[in-house]
């Protein structure tokens, strides 16, 4: 079986195929085979990918489960995974079955939803398993139609804005991208993921209109990289397209957005900028610091003025992926191990926030923090698992998220005092935030005469939470279990970052 | 003229006798009653054509001494011509036949300008070269004035017929001074007769016959005639001028470039760099005001030739062959389409502005999609079979040397996707409003949803067209 990676990018897809085809009709009975189609095909994706991670070895830093296949245009069709990678995959597989779950109160359009997400699952996967340039930009780039259609058919009152906003962003910054791989092709001659991360791009400085770039062409690279990275990450200051995004996107979205499409960001600085462009990454690491810090900080302060629920959560994402940043570009292995932790364990608790909005919006259809108050009297297991996942997202010792977020600090302190300092201070101020609106949303009298009715949650939302609630804990109370799968090629990736900076120095001084 | 010649010319002989016995036979007989079963012989006479040229095999030979070339670089792109020629007739049917197009001339003037590309592709001299182009041009000018009693139709025909004749100038111009320079019209002689100096005057006459050629695929700054042109015609007409004299010209550049310029790359290599890049970036601009789709698919196509003319400019065997591929592509993509503009009309009256497809994705769902896919895929967004085409021009400008121009071509997609993009807003995000009808002939469905099949499935293996596509870039250059 060594087209496993194969099967599971393609079966969602074959499952979405089948129900463009084969599924006539809008009534409640089709709508219902829709969706159970839809989760069959997520849940067989998960167990069979939980056999690759059984078969997967972690002491191997090299890629594994490679598949290599003459393609179009002296193209290979390549995919596999390393440690890295493997745990993006499981994140996806394991996610995609709870948003369809979530999704099944949805009643308009269900079958083209469906389909959406089962695409979208297929071009995250293979995000993540692709080993070809062109193979990657291609399910990198496609993944947008998707979102632009969910967020835009299925979205808020101003869907529509927010849906061109989305795309735009996205694409402006893959074209760089794009354009970065064609002088990449130029420079090395293939496309080739592993060969390029071994290939030295040069770093001789270079002019660019009388400017000195330092680091040449590396840094030109690194940036054109950047450019579609932070975006998608996203980074202060590219990422106001987020909050309108999430707020516009419906739940599922809004799980799929925060829980998994961010995440391409932060992979694609693992897998392309610390490997292939070195020099590039240490020329521009101070920059990526202080926006990072900034980052937590100014979205943290953002987030308490927040009044709309979505809003404050996904501004608290982008707080949460500044530590992401921070830890990628201290490049060693306690900042590298956290960052790939904060963004599983933020996988779990951003979507459980966003699907804990989604529980009570169902019932009141607003989002708005003033609407609420007091939820705790008539919705005492809601109440408790937004109380978890609130505390989670503070990163609570005990959660998962005190672990991503402890080892990015330590990885930062040994590499920048200060900005270990300014970044430290958003541990309170997510503290802040977070308690303030539960403090408003659960407790307190229930004195909202809307809410005087609301009901607890279903047997359907409880069986949503658990995963993510075992996901969370257990993570929390024994992180070994990701570090284990990801330390190895963690250490490899840190190794050969840092054996590649004085050797293009010494270069550099002849 | 010797026996041995005639059958080089086969497919273009029979093609002409069976013009003229169906002009015959339709005048002497049921005349416009009966055009719909000429349609549909002339579609599979096409076909058939299409068939003997694909199953030619050997290499390449001459007839008439040099001026007419057959080889795999030809039969390429002849079988291109003839598929999709076909594939319009026979879309382009039931509405030519609801509004009162069904004159039987259509078809019998489209087989005449398919001829005449035939010559054009397969021309070995500045005079087959002239006589092909004339052919095909004098048979589309009709043809776009076909519906008589519309304005605008006699418009764009007029339009196409004083700037096509301006062009044909230009190239003739052209051809005479790079005679009276060479002292021969025979490319090979021209190829031969270039030394170390190259006289101005010849470089002269080569940029007018490229020039005159512009005007002919529409690449900016010779791009005029198009958007109104493609407005006024009639959707059928509109639909082949979209699609197969635009490859035949695409072949015909790289024929004369190659064949007769082959040894000064240089020169016109800046030439049609410079008409890629201009064409790219004014189909991009300029399409984003238009609010009728006709009026869209003409820029389209202009930034369309702008990449193809970018796999030309890298002046390599990989830049011929991205060519190829990207007009293969491009007809694809375009027959698809038009198949869903012929279809457009409400309470039975053809309608074009884009906002008729508002919403249109809740009136049939299934018909939106394909169109989202064949939209995205005229963008170039992956994994769409258009993001090939373009991967193959901008790789063959990188391979070429050409990175800066690589590079425009990327910033020229992206402001592209923003208007492709526009229809697709409207047909899924757009307020209700009225509503197009939902009849559709079947086929053009089948039109519709094959190609968007097509693009989707293509990424595969590009249904194994490239190694085609490199025989004939390796007969053009070898």
């Amino acid at each position: 079986m060594n087209n496993l990676l194969s099967i599971i990018t393609v079966l969602p897809a074959i499952a979405a195929l089948i129900l463009a085809l084969f599924l006539r009709g809008t009534d409640e009975a089709a709508q219902r085979n829709a969706k159970m189609l839809a989760l069959i095909a997520t849940t067989a994706t998960f167990v069979i990918s939980l056999v690759l991670l059984a078969q997967f070895d972690p002491a191997n830093t090299g890629f594994q489960f490679v598949e290599d296949r003459p393609w179009i245009a002296g193209l290979n069709y390549k995919m596999g995974v390393d440690g890295i990678s493997i745990l993006f995959v499981m994140l996806t597989t394991a996610l995609m079955p709870i948003t369809i779950l979530s999704c099944w109160g949805v009643s308009s359009r269900v079958k083209e939803y469906m389909i959406a997400f089962l695409i979208l699952e297929t071009l995250m996967l293979g995000v993540f398993c692709a080993l070809d340039l062109v193979l990657f930009y291609l399910f990198f780039e496609a993944g947008l139609i998707p979102m632009f259609l969910i967020i835009g058919i299925w979205g808020g009152a101003l869907r529509i804005y927010a849906a061109f906003k989305f795309f735009l962003y996205t694409f402006l910054g893959s074209v760089l991208m794009l354009v970065a791989m064609i002088a990449m092709y130029f420079a090395a001659g293939t496309s080739d993921i592993p060969t390029l991360m071994a290939f030295d791009f040069s770093s001789e400085p270079i002019a660019v209109l009388g400017l000195t770039i330092t680091g040449g062409l590396q840094t030109l690279l690194f940036l054109a990289f950047f450019a579609s990275f932070a975006v998608k990450m996203p980074m202060w200051p590219v990422h106001t397209w987020l909050p309108d995004a999430h707020v516009q996107a419906p739940t599922a979205g809004s799980v799929v957005l925060a829980a998994i499409l961010l995440k391409m960001g932060g992979y694609g600085f693992l897998r392309f900028s610390l490997p292939m462009f070195p020099v590039g990454s240490d020329v521009m690491t101070p920059a990526v610091f202080w926006m990072s810090a900034i980052a937590i900080v100014y979205t943290s302060l953002v987030a308490l003025a927040q009044s709309d629920m979505k809003k404050l959560i996904a501004y608290s994402s982008v707080a949460h992926m500044g530590y992401v940043t921070i830890g990628i570009f201290a490049a060693n292995q306690q900042g590298v191990d956290g960052a790939i932790f904060q963004m599983l364990s933020h996988g779990f608790i951003s979507g459980a926030l966003f699907l804990c909005v989604g529980v009570i919006y169902d019932r009141m259809h607003t989002r708005e923090i003033d609407a609420y108050g007091g939820l705790v009297n008539r919705m005492p297991a809601y109440a408790l698992v937004f109380l978890f996942f609130t505390m989670a997202n503070v990163g609570l010792p005990g959660t998962s998220g005190f672990v991503g977020e402890f080892l990015v600090l330590i990885g930062i302190f040994q590499v920048n005092t200060w900005v270990a300092a300014v970044a430290t201070s958003g541990v309170i101020l997510s503290a802040a935030y977070a308690l303030w609106l539960y403090r408003r949303v659960a407790l307190g009298a229930l004195v909202k005469e809307g809410l005087a009715t609301i009901t607890d949650m279903s047997r359907r939302e409880r069986a949503i939470f658990a995963p993510l609630i075992v996901m969370t804990l257990l993570l929390g109370v024994y992180p070994a279990l990701v570090t284990d799968i990801i330390g190895p090629s963690v250490a490899q990736l840190v190794a050969d970052y840092h054996a590649a900076l004085p050797l293009v120095a010494e270069a550099a001084s002849h | 003229m010797t026996g041995v010649d005639l059958p080089i010319l086969l497919p273009e002989i029979l093609l002409a006798l069976y013009a003229m016995a169906a002009l015959l036979v339709w005048v002497y007989g049921g005349k416009d009653k009966w055009a719909g079963a000429l349609t549909w012989t002339t579609a599979a006479v096409l076909v058939a054509m299409a068939l003997i040229v694909a199953t030619k095999n050997g290499v390449g030979s001459i007839a008439f001494g040099g001026m007419f070339v057959d080889d795999a670089f030809s039969r390429f792109a002849k079988v291109t011509i003839l598929l999709s020629a076909s594939g319009v007739l026979v879309m382009g049917r039931v509405h030519a036949a609801q509004r009162g197009l069904g004159q039987f001339e259509y078809p019998i003037l489209a087989t005449l300008a398919v001829i005449g590309m035939m010559v054009m592709v397969s021309s070995g001299d500045l005079m087959t070269l002239y006589m092909g182009l004339e052919l095909q041009s004098l048979a589309l000018y009709v043809m776009a004035a076909m519906r008589r009693d519309s304005v605008k139709s006699t418009e764009a025909g007029l339009k196409y017929f004083v700037l096509g004749a301006l062009s044909s100038g230009m190239l003739l111009y052209g051809a005479s001074l790079v005679y009276g320079y060479a002292g021969t019209t025979l490319y090979s002689g021209i190829l031969s007769s270039l030394g170390t100096e190259v006289p101005v005057g010849l470089l002269i006459g080569m940029v007018f016959i490229l020039a005159g050629l512009g005007f002919k695929v529409s690449a900016a700054p010779f791009h005029m005639w198009t958007p109104d042109v493609y407005e006024g015609a009639p959707t059928p007409v509109t639909a082949f001028l979209a699609t197969a004299p635009k490859v035949a010209a695409m072949a015909l550049i790289a024929r004369v470039a190659q064949d007769a310029f082959g040894a000064i790359p240089g020169d016109w290599t800046q030439v049609l760099a410079a008409f890629a890049v201009v064409s790219m970036f004014w189909g991009a601009v300029a399409a984003i005001g238009q609010t009728d789709i006709k009026r869209l698919m003409a820029y389209s196509s202009i930034a369309h030739m702008g990449f193809a003319l970018v796999g030309l400019a890298a002046g390599t065997v990989g830049g011929v062959q991205a060519m190829l591929i990207y007009m293969a592509i491009y007809v694809t993509m375009n027959l698809g389409t038009f198949a869903f503009i012929l279809s457009m009309e409400r309470g039975g009256v053809p309608v074009t502005e884009i906002s008729s497809l508002n919403m249109y994705s809740k009136t049939a769902p299934l018909k939106a999609l394909a169109l989202l896919v064949l939209l995205f895929s005229l963008a170039g967004v992956p994994p769409m079979l258009g993001f090939f085409g373009k991967f193959y021009v901008l790789k063959a400008a990188v391979d070429g040397g050409m990175v800066w121009l690589a590079l425009a071509g990327a910033v020229a997609s992206v402001i592209g996707a923003f208007y492709y993009l526009r229809v697709v807003f409207y047909m899924y995000f757009g307020a209700e409003g009225p509503k197009l009808d939902s009849r559709m002939s079947t086929v053009q469905w089948a039109v519709l949803m094959g190609f968007a099949a097509i693009m989707l499935l293509g990424v595969i293996n590009l249904f194994g067209i490239e190694a085609p596509a490199l025989a004939a870039a390796e007969a053009l250059l070898g």
